[in-house]
């Protein structure tokens, strides 16, 4: 009884250790990162899916831009990730990481910009907003006769006369959303210099040198206050819509996309006069967006099957252009000269370090 | 206590005033019965209410993803479409323009003027970007349809369900709509000339992961969750039975043994999340055991579950009498001989109840699996333990983030499946516990 339980138990082990065997042969691209890019490279397996007939649709996994980095700098080989997909460009230290476990070779290919807006809900009359009335309502100090006071704004009015008299409560992108990065710089930053902030902070501000001072002066000015004007939102969009729905008198903060697929459900506001659209993003009026990026490991392409393939399909004028899948699911386009680069770049495989040169 | 019955003894019994006193007394007692059986009613009531209103939501929101809104076309295969071979080749009916086919047949049963770019735009945007698959299988499921025309149901755009389900608000400006005034002009005469219809959606089991709403499936995710499941009951049934009675039944009652129960206990209670990052470190990184593959995902699980059968087992052998063991060892039977042929025979009961309360766990669980890669899109169904693939509440939660409203529907609808699942398991427990177990 006791040597039949041994050999079962160890006909098991050895089965299994087979099994693994068999499965280090990959034949299925592996993605991973930001979720806001993930709707767009969810669509772009599908279609490849089915252009594809002979390879595998490509696993694309959600988790953050950072996280997805983070995998694809695990290293080379068979069980890492071929292609991390990015709301924000790759940091430095990011790609030394990267070095240190042999990921030498970084492809980066942009592949279109994702526009920020700030929606009421749907009922609300016109919303004209600049950065600075956003810094004057969410910031935690704010300038006042020549010096720096604590946020007590009660209502969007007393910051804008031309806004109406709502009480201050916007929902925006929790820490861990690259959305918030974007969102500091384009925003707060913009109005800490609109309302002369940025002086104060700076005068304000302690350090060793110049560069110091300045560095915490830029972080004092994106620190929002915290009595509950505005709302941290660590979930996804969805979550944000569903506390604009609750609370009618609230301000969200979105991508331009999902903004898009809920335009019966929202209405945007124009930011310094421009109203966010597909055109006023890709021209660069807009001032709000950021450019989305995918990031693959050159050491893959030609050893993973499908991975050349599915970057070359990713790039291509039938899914990137104008009338293509992603840019109906909201994508804001890239312009047709910078997309000729992007697929020159993907044919001649540059990678990061060679760009840098 | 002493207090209150001091001052009775000094007192005659049956002075009016100590009668007086006793009855408020036993009146008080009462009504702090009365008291403490209300907070009882009202914890369940408070507890109902939460559940009945979680329930109605998820079932008013979810109950309309098990229909779905279809096209009833006359999709003529036109043999031109399939290259010049006759008959076509295998690449050729592959790769066959199905999309063209299908519009073409929408534009005629719409009367749409296909020439007409604008409006072919507009009307093309009614049917599912997935229509096509479903001609496409259809060919090849009988390749002798070609130059035949075929009835099909083809699947309508997200929008256009909605639509159909009564979701969308036609008073919103034209230009804040997904769908245009002449857009629901030709469905409104469609769903007239019927056909435009709901049908029962079996593609929300059949189908796997989609961008689009109308074609996306908890296939995959259910076929993932079932191997996962699998998985658990082979590794971790065998593993916390064999530990539970060995620690019932030999081990010696000593410092060590101590130890152990106490750090199963303490297992049981760790955050799931934990068990997904042993799981990244060992199956994965040290393992090499793909990413994302149903087999990591069991194996965490299964350890996940661990301590809840040992318990669960360890707690249904306790309660075998001794007077059995030792009537069977009294007739002649050896230690093991006792415990397979009575003891454990007697706590099945107890150790299936613990084993699919621990699964229905498990089924339910999304934290460990985010750390091993499977919460992904997976489009292709997994064949064998070791491809990708996702979990049911997975996919729930995946599909919760979606900007579509279609989603919104079929999160609910894929909650409802789930919930399906777990009270079938938790059911099944229930009987089993009132059919077979003993009391003693």
């Amino acid at each position: 009884m006791n040597s039949k339980f041994i050999a079962i138990t160890a006909a098991t082990a050895v089965g299994m250790g087979a099994f693994a065997c068999a499965a280090l042969a990959r034949d299925q691209v592996k993605v991973a990162g930001s979720s806001t890019v993930l709707p767009y490279a969810n669509i772009v397996a599908e279609q490849f899916g089915k252009a594809f007939g002979n390879l595998k649709t490509p696993i694309i996994e959600s988790g953050g831009s950072g996280a997805g980095i983070k995998q694809f700098c695990a290293g080379v080989g068979e069980d890492k990730i071929d292609v991390a997909n990015s709301s924000r460009k790759i940091k430095d230290t990011e790609i030394a990481d990267c070095a240190k476990n042999g990921v030498n070779d970084i492809v980066e290919v942009k592949f279109g910009y994702d526009g920020i807006v700030f929606a009421v809900d749907a009922g609300a009359g016109e919303w004209k907003i600049e950065p600075k009335d956003l810094y004057l309502a969410l910031a935690a100090e704010v300038p006042k006769d020549g010096a720096l006071v604590a946020n007590t704004a009660k209502t969007w009015k007393e910051v804008n006369p031309a806004l109406p008299e709502w009480p201050i409560v916007a929902f925006i992108p929790g820490e861990k959303h690259g959305t918030r990065e974007v969102f500091e710089e384009k925003i707060l930053h913009a109005g800490a210099k609109a309302t002369g902030a940025d002086k104060l902070l700076l005068a304000k501000a302690e350090g060793k040198d110049d560069a110091e001072k300045k560095k915490n002066a830029d972080k004092a000015a994106v620190k929002v206050r915290k009595d509950g004007a505005a709302v941290d939102i660590d979930g996804d969009y969805t979550e944000t819509l569903a506390r604009i729905e609750s609370n009618k008198q609230g301000v969200g903060v979105f991508g331009l996309s999902f903004y898009e697929n809920n335009k019966d459900k929202l209405k945007v506001a124009s930011i310094s006069g421009v109203e966010p659209s597909l055109e006023t993003v890709a021209s660069g009026k807009y001032p709000v967006s950021r450019p989305l990026f995918f990031y693959v490991k050159k050491a893959h392409l030609g050893v993973v099957p499908g991975l050349k393939e599915y970057v070359e399909f990713f790039t291509s004028d039938k899914v990137l252009s104008a009338d293509g899948p992603l840019v109906e699911y909201g994508l804001v386009p890239l312009p047709d000269a910078e997309r000729k680069e992007v697929q020159e770049l993907v044919k001649s495989g540059k990678t990061l370090a060679t760009a840098a040169k | 206590m002493t207090v209150d019955t001091a001052p009775m003894a000094t007192e005659a019994l049956d002075s009016p005033r100590s009668k007086q006193a006793m009855k408020a007394r036993i009146a008080r007692r009462y009504a702090a019965e009365r008291r403490f059986r209300a907070y009882g009613v009202a914890a369940i009531l408070f507890g109902l209410t939460f559940l009945v209103a979680l329930f109605s939501t998820i079932m008013v929101r979810g109950y309309s993803a098990f229909l779905q809104s279809a096209f009833t076309l006359d999709v003529h295969l036109d043999p031109s479409a399939f290259g010049s071979t006759t008959p076509p080749s295998e690449t050729d009916i592959r790769m066959a323009d199905y999309t063209k086919l299908a519009n073409r047949a929408l534009f005629q049963a719409l009367g749409v003027d296909p020439a007409n770019k604008a409006d072919a735009r507009a009307a093309s945007q009614l049917l599912s970007q997935n229509a096509d698959v479903q001609i496409r299988k259809t060919v090849e499921a009988d390749p002798t349809v070609i130059g035949k025309s075929v009835q099909l149901s083809l699947l309508a755009h997200g929008n256009v369900d909605t639509l159909m389900k009564g979701h969308f608000d036609r008073s919103v400006p034209e230009n804040r709509r997904q769908l245009s005034d002449k857009q629901l002009g030709w469905l409104d005469k469609a769903a007239e000339a019927g056909l435009l219809g709901k049908h029962f959606n079996t593609g929300l089991f059949t189908y796997g992961a989609s961008s689009k709403p109308e074609s996306a499936g908890v296939g995959v995710a259910l076929v993932g969750s079932l191997y996962m499941m699998a998985i658990v009951l082979l590794i971790a049934v065998p593993l916390g039975v064999a530990a539970a009675v060995y620690l019932e039944e030999f081990a010696p009652k000593n410092l060590l043994t101590d130890t152990i129960e106490v750090n199963i206990n303490n297992l049981a209670a760790v955050p799931s999340i934990v068990f997904g990052l042993l799981g990244l470190a060992i199956f994965i990184n040290f393992m090499g055991i793909p990413r994302s593959a149903a087999l990591v995902g069991g194996l965490v699980l299964a350890l996940m579950t661990l301590p809840t059968i040992i318990i669960a087992t360890r707690a249904a052998v306790a309660a075998v009498p001794p007077s059995i063991r030792e009537a069977a060892l009294g007739v002649g039977a050896s230690k093991m001989q006792s415990i397979t042929h009575h003891v454990l025979p007697l706590a099945v009961p107890g150790i299936l109840t613990g084993t699919i309360i621990g699964l229905a766990k498990a089924l339910g669980e999304t934290a460990p699996l985010l750390m091993i890669g499977m919460v992904a899109f997976v489009v292709d169904f997994p064949t064998t333990p070791l491809d990708s693939a996702t979990a049911l509440p997975v996919q729930i939660y995946m599909w919760a983030t979606a900007a579509e409203r279609g989603f919104v529907e079929r999160t609910a609808g894929a909650t409802l499946i789930l919930l399906a699942f777990l009270v079938c398991m938790n059911v099944t427990a229930v009987i089993l516990r009132r059919r077979y177990e003993r009391r003693w």
